[in-house]
């Protein structure tokens, strides 16, 4: 789809703002709809666009299988890991209420698991569609 | 609500109309975007419902990363549905368990009683709950914070998800030596390589 200018116009002005919209669901999910299962989708719909459009060898430059691989085990040790920050500071298994005073530790504690989720979800996606779009091309 | 009615019955008898449309097609390129769409309205019943999350989830998974994987997946077979003859048997075993959900949806209480169980036992816990920590949307709360223990668990299945596709189509990479790793650098002999 490299010869389509039109693709080609439209989805460099879209990607961008797709990015963007998603870290604003990534972070705006404790204020309005959205969270880290919906940025994350986001996320790496921006990537597939630009995989679709510009070929699956531009979009694994900027975002590399390795790195896909990695983020994918990486979100779920960070939500994990926010239970056992819990655990060692004396608390329950993800119980927020001792990561800070007050209620910043429930603001953490929800900040830092949907960042877990939004990291799985956008990697996992991208790599479904790598291994996919990987296969068509053999 | 009174103008919500209809439009909530012009929606769901689209999304009946997309669904025997799909069943029906041979084209799978169609029934692919057909999908798609059939998200999309889903999408728009459940904004009516003012389940707004929800909507978000299935516009965003159904309609978007879901109709682009149908696409992928295409890609490696044929456009067109081979000619099969009606069978009866799968046939009656869908309308057997479409009947049985329907069945199941008789014992569930009206859609917006103020008596249903939903808006007694624990809403308001949560209502304050979120109040009380000041996080407005009380969805974010109920799921990263009241249910954190489910949230984790779905993440894992996302993990398991995506670890065994990787496994599945990822398999036939040869490692680079014998009895070095058993997914290689895929850098070197990855998904981009066009041998």
């Amino acid at each position: 789809m490299r010869d389509k200018i039109i693709l080609r116009v439209v989805s460099k002005a879209l990607i961008p703002p797709i990015f963007l919209f998603a870290l604003y669901v990534q972070f705006h999910g404790d204020f309005g709809p959205g969270g880290g299962f919906q940025a994350g989708v986001l996320f790496a719909a921006g990537f597939v666009l630009y995989g679709l459009i510009f070929g699956l060898d531009a979009v694994q430059q900027v975002f590399p299988p390795k790195a896909v691989e990695v983020g994918t085990a990486l979100g779920v040790l960070l939500y994990a890991g926010v239970g056992v920050a819990g655990l060692l500071l004396g608390g329950n298994f993800l119980d927020y209420n001792v990561l800070g005073h007050g209620h910043h530790g429930q603001h953490w504690g929800i900040l830092l698991v949907e960042l877990g989720v939004g990291v799985t979800v956008t990697c996992a996606m991208t790599a479904i569609f790598y291994f996919f779009a990987g296969r068509a091309q053999k | 609500m009174i103008l919500g009615v209809p439009i909530e019955l012009l929606l769901f008898l689209i999304l009946v109309a997309i669904a025997v449309v799909v069943a029906r097609l041979r084209d799978l390129f169609a029934a692919a975007m057909l999908t798609g769409i059939f998200s999309l309205v889903s999408a728009g019943l459940f904004v009516l419902m003012d389940a707004v999350d929800v909507a978000f989830t299935e516009a965003a998974v159904g309609a978007g990363i879901a109709t682009v994987l149908f696409l992928g997946t295409l890609s490696l077979t044929e456009r067109h549905e081979r000619q099969q003859k009606t069978r009866l048997l799968p046939f009656l075993v869908v309308g057997l368990t479409g009947a049985a959900l329907l069945y199941g949806t008789v014992d569930m209480p009206a859609y917006g009683d103020v008596d249903a169980p939903l808006h007694n036992d624990l809403t308001d816990e949560f209502v304050h709950g979120s109040e009380h920590i000041e996080i407005p949307n009380v969805v974010t709360t109920v799921l990263a914070s009241y249910r954190s223990y489910d949230t984790l668990g779905e993440t894992t299945v996302i993990f398991t998800a995506a670890v065994g596709v990787m496994i599945l189509l990822g398999g036939q990479r040869r490692p680079r030596r014998k009895g070095d790793e058993l997914l290689p650098d895929p850098d070197e002999t990855g998904a981009g390589d066009p041998s």
